[in-house]
């Protein structure tokens, strides 16, 4: 008997009637109204699917929220939609993205990330087989990342007013004292290194759009980085900014922390590690791999003295093994990223204008 | 990437840029108009202008599809969408286009109307067969190398007998609008726009051939080097525009033999002749009516002709005021030049057609370039412009 059952089981309305609760058909059945209406067909979802994936002890209790024992520090809080489509993708799922999406953005704060919350947005129709295989790696991507997902919600929207499952997760981490990273400390001087090939989510993604289809072997990089961001942390506490380049890609990473630390950049196109099928794809897209998501990858700033040992503790790490210095920090009032071109020439990296795909994250 | 980066090694390019800047005859300029936005995009894109000598100048050209498309022909689309309830397919750069009434397709899209991005026009064919009950009409704009495919649709669509796809046709001709520009005033007679030779497109000619430019050669003396889209193919042909200048010579040499050849694609051509014919007369945006530079759908295809089963009405609508767009693609000005660009003209917020594409001149010298403005006092425009300019959203 499924913990699900006992607990309906144990209603006294149904003790009374006798009643046969009929276990949710996670093969062919569909979200439904009920579902999100806060009636026992929810209470059942809850219990049977999402209780008994994410299973730990603030789940059990049932209330409305976890109460949690913060460790001393200062708390990161960060939140994060993912909308994605396609739902299941080379090398992952909305589920394992919507839990390293937000541990990510949590971890390059420089927090050691501790719980998380998940909202779900279900669209009536929604297969429950496919909820169900979200659901269960999401569960292993919070178990694997050692993050428990502590509280959440689910609501239900109407056919054709969602487009089948919306995940928001909120994280919750804490920083250990003396770390200070912020996009606003990077310095004329300072050092860029990314963590690996940059564009193979958005690739990956971009391989399944009804339009596009095409054969590649490239899977997405979703990861979750706080066990690199640990290492690099302690290799150098006084690293100035970390961040994860996702939607709008390198470019548009280094052009926000160019905006708020007031600086310019200069890179090197030579030094961007990229994978020659994520270069030819881009190619043949007309798409430009500086602006393509990663959702494994970081890219952070730190004092010249301390690029070479922090370039070898990444090295180390097996989610940092492509990890390289591409650039340096410059003084400039206009705050542009500049890129020295693999021709001899120097051009401009500038924030995307438009779109350059839809719905990746 | 093999057979791509053969043709972006930067020592190959530091020996071209060395043998341009010893034959350049340091007594002249040299004004080499890159007709295609395809190499407007390479020379920003890879930074070109810096290896070059400060007396060899680009100037750009017209060949921007999306630049060239009138407003008016855009307005015709969204009233398609809009009020006829259409799907409208169309190639993702012509989406944020501005028409007239602070409109586009992707403002007409976000208000309800049935807008869809496609890479080619087979996708909207596929559109029109799995939506049966809809009307879907194809957006086709382009010059010479996006014309067969289009034929090829409208083909496919009478073999199929899917009545209910159409195809809009904007389609433009290269040779007919460089002879617009030649025969410009400006160019002609005041001598406005010195012109001495010109880089002839690359895909366009995979289709048309070299021999088209021939006329250009003779009747005009201007030399034409079709080259490619890659960065060093782009250095090649202005090294054989500046020997050809020095030497006095005005032929029509081809860079790009490894893709073009005089007679140029056959099949292509045949199938183009087949379903189009040539409109006595075409609106381009910013050179005016050109005559005979583009194409209708004949008559025998009238079926899928969107502009005879909508009875399409055309409305020339003039550009914004302060937009210089008109003669920035006739090449008499620059983007730095224009009052609005890089101020209330920017990528996010086009203006003018020329901050549209990536292949506009002025979004490729806002994205790539604009670092360098008031760095080099050949060019108008003062450093100030960005200075007070916050560079984020």
């Amino acid at each position: 008997m499924t913990k699900g059952q006992e607990k309906v089981e144990s209603d006294p309305t149904f003790r009374r009637r006798g009643a046969y609760v009929r276990p949710i058909d996670f093969r062919n059945g569909r979200v439904d109204m009920t579902h999100g209406s806060g009636g026992r067909a929810m209470a059942q979802l809850i219990d049977e699917l999402f209780a008994a994936a994410f299973d730990n002890e603030w789940l059990r209790q049932g209330n409305d929220g976890a109460r949690v024992n913060p460790p001393p520090g200062r708390l990161v809080v960060a939140t994060d939609c993912h909308v994605i489509t396609p739902l299941f993708f080379p090398g992952g799922d909305i589920g394992a993205l919507s839990v390293h999406g937000t541990i990510n953005d949590v971890a390059v704060m420089g927090a050691t990330p501790l719980w998380l919350a998940a909202g779900f947005v279900l669209e009536e129709g929604f297969p429950l087989a496919d909820l169900k295989r979200i659901v269960h790696s999401m569960a292993g991507a919070a178990r694997e990342a050692g993050v428990p997902i502590v509280t959440g919600d689910t609501k239900v929207v109407e056919k054709g007013k969602g487009d089948g499952v919306f995940i928001t997760t909120t994280g919750v981490g804490v920083v250990a004292d003396g770390v200070d990273l912020s996009g606003d400390r990077a310095r004329p001087g300072d050092r860029v290194i990314v963590s690996g090939t940059m564009g193979d989510h958005g690739v990956a993604i971009m391989s399944l759009r009804e339009n596009l289809t095409f054969e590649t072997t490239i899977e997405s990089d979703t990861a979750a980085l706080h066990g690199l961001t640990a290492a690099m942390l302690a290799a150098a506490p006084d690293l100035r900014v970390m961040r994860d380049p996702t939607r709008g890609g390198l470019a548009t990473t280094l052009n926000e922390i160019a905006r708020q630390s007031q600086v310019g950049f200069v890179i090197d196109e030579a030094a961007i590690p990229l994978k020659s099928e994520v270069e030819a794809a881009c190619e043949f897209l007309g798409l430009d791999p500086l602006y393509v998501a990663n959702e494994g990858k970081l890219v952070a700033v730190c004092a010249a003295a301390d690029a070479d040992h922090l370039l070898a503790a990444m090295r180390a790490h097996p989610l940092g093994r492509g990890a390289g210095i591409i650039g340096e920090v410059i003084e400039d009032r206009h705050h542009f990223v500049q890129m020295d071109t693999r021709f001899g020439g120097r051009r401009i990296v500038d924030w995307l204008a438009g779109e350059q795909l839809p719905r990746i994250c | 990437m093999k057979y791509v980066d053969e043709y972006r090694d930067g020592a190959l390019a530091k020996t071209l840029a060395g043998k341009i800047a010893r034959e350049a005859d340091p007594g002249r300029r040299y004004h080499l108009m890159e007709f295609c936005g395809g190499h407007t995009h390479a020379i920003s894109r890879y930074g070109l202008a810096d290896l070059l000598p400060r007396n060899v100048e680009m100037v750009h050209g017209p060949g921007c599809p999306v630049c060239v498309l009138p407003i008016g022909r855009i307005d015709n689309a969204i009233e398609l969408a809009r009020d006829r309830g259409v799907i409208l397919c169309t190639y993702a750069d012509t989406m944020r286009v501005p028409a007239s009434k602070g409109l586009s397709l992707m403002k007409a899209k976000a208000a309800g109307a049935d807008i869809r991005m496609v890479y080619s026009c087979a996708d909207a064919l596929k559109i029109a067969r799995d939506n049966p009950s809809r009307e879907v009409v194809f957006f086709a704009i382009g010059f010479e190398t996006t014309t067969p495919p289009t034929a090829l649709a409208i083909l496919e669509a009478a073999r199929q007998g899917l009545a209910n796809f159409s195809v809009f046709c904007n389609h433009v001709l290269t040779p007919a609008a460089i002879t617009h520009i030649l025969e410009s005033p400006e160019v002609r007679d005041l001598g406005l726009v010195p012109l001495d030779g010109f880089i002839g497109p690359a895909h366009v000619s995979t289709v048309i051939g070299s021999a088209p430019y021939d006329y250009f050669a003779e009747e005009y003396r201007k030399p034409v080097v079709i080259a490619g889209f890659e960065p060093l193919d782009v250095m090649q042909a202005i090294l054989m525009l500046v020997r050809q200048l020095n030497e006095g010579r005005a032929e029509v040499e081809n860079e790009f033999t490894r893709a073009v050849t005089p007679q140029g694609n056959e099949k292509a051509k045949a199938l183009v002749a087949d379903v189009f014919e040539l409109r006595r007369s075409f609106e381009w945006r910013g050179l005016g009516e050109v005559p005979y530079s583009a194409l209708a759908i004949k008559q025998r295809f009238a079926a899928f002709d969107a502009e005879a089963r909508y009875g399409i009405v055309y409305r020339p609508v003039p550009d914004h005021k302060a937009c210089e767009c008109g003669a920035i693609l006739r090449g008499v000005k620059k983007p730095a030049d224009c009052k609005v660009f890089g101020i209330v003209c920017t990528p996010e917020n086009p203006i003018g057609s020329c901050m549209v594409s990536s292949e506009g001149a002025c979004a490729a010298h806002y994205t790539y370039g604009r670092y360098k403005v008031g760095s080099d006092p050949g060019k108008v425009g003062s450093d100030s412009t960005f200075g007070d300019r916050n560079p984020g959203r």
